[in-house]
């Protein structure tokens, strides 16, 4: 198990403008960073669909989604795997929020958050949390076999200023 | 690994709230989160049961429930009726019962088990159909979150994640080294 992510973490810090994206979450379906502009966003990049650590990470995410709903913000996750990989993965696992296929050119976007990981040639297990203006507000890299948990990312969702609300 | 991540504290101590067995005196408490619907949870049950034998009266154990609703349809379900059963002073009863059925879990199940232990059915039915406890479920499940609890089952040994096995034996040596 490497905890190199901790030697070189390369991750884009808060207070810096989330790169846009445009991804595939089906094979017919893209998801843009544009669509949750007004919202919150959690990404959590990982590795791979399958893998042990990645399905309970995914299938804890799954149960805290209306916590995260509740904080006004919507959730994505990023692996290199093909659009097709993630139906099955999602559909295996009843997920109800997108994975995205990082996987033309592969990894692309896991670059531009600077939580790609060119050796083993998948992303780093990481979080962001985004803020309604698309400004990263909290950013996390757990070592590629731990299981980051879910707290950081609701600290970070309740440490950010409450949401304006349509009157 | 371990010099980069502490290991995670209970962020919701023991207190009235919980359902207990052992004494509160006890000077090694073993707090669980777990999900009647969880085959790892089922093999821990096991183990559980056997380290409270050893441990006797040094031991206090906690249940909090984690269904991981989403993968086991009748987890949630199953922590209701442990909470209704509970709410008529026999919850520890349907505890073991579920667990010994992981298998049967569907709501004539659960009715079952609560005739079998002679409680109230109409008052059980109508808290397991009504919700009656879903407040305490999420705070169970939330506070787990705020915890560190990843999955099930995670134990805590006073108030720090025991990230070791769960067999008895891994048990033992973690809460023996607390007394």
């Amino acid at each position: 198990m490497s905890d190199r992510s901790h030697e070189r973490n390369d991750a884009l810090p808060a207070g810096t403008l989330a790169p846009a994206f445009e991804l595939r979450s089906a094979p017919d379906e893209l998801v843009r960073l544009g669509d949750f502009s007004g919202r919150r966003l959690v990404i959590a990049f990982y590795p791979a669909d399958w893998s042990p650590v990645c399905t309970d990470q995914m299938a804890l995410y799954n149960e805290i989604l209306p916590e995260f709903q509740r904080l006004g913000a919507a959730l994505v996750g990023i692996s290199i795997d093909h659009a097709w990989c993630h139906v099955a993965f999602a559909q295996s696992r009843n997920l109800h929020f997108p994975l995205l296929a990082d996987f033309q050119p592969k990894g692309e976007v896991a670059q531009a958050y600077g939580v790609y990981d060119d050796e083993i040639g998948m992303s780093e297990r990481a979080l962001f949390t985004i803020d309604e203006e698309g400004v990263i507000r909290w950013s996390f890299v757990s070592p590629i076999g731990v299981n980051p948990g879910a707290d950081g990312i609701l600290a970070s969702l309740e440490s950010m200023p409450a949401a304006q609300v349509p009157a | 690994m371990s010099v980069v991540f502490e290991r995670p504290r209970l962020t919701l101590p023991v207190g009235e709230r919980d359902h207990v067995l052992g004494p509160a005196t006890a000077p090694v408490t073993l707090v669980e989160y777990g999900d009647y619907e969880c085959p790892y949870c089922g093999a821990a049950h096991a183990s559980v049961e056997q380290v409270r034998q050893v441990m006797g009266n040094d031991l206090r154990f906690v249940f909090r429930h984690f269904p991981l609703s989403q993968i086991h349809p009748h987890a949630y379900q199953a922590a209701e009726a442990a909470e209704a059963a509970g709410a008529q002073g026999r919850f520890w009863e349907m505890h073991h019962l579920l667990f010994a059925h992981q298998d049967r879990l569907g709501l004539r199940d659960l009715i079952g088990y609560a005739g079998a232990l002679g409680l109230d059915l109409e008052r059980y039915v109508t808290d397991v159909r009504g919700h009656a406890h879903a407040d305490r479920l999420r705070e169970d499940f939330l506070s787990g979150v705020r915890s560190g609890v990843n999955g099930t089952p995670t134990f805590f040994v006073n108030g720090i994640r025991h990230d070791g096995g769960y067999d008895a034996e891994a048990l033992l040596e973690a809460l023996r080294s607390e007394l």
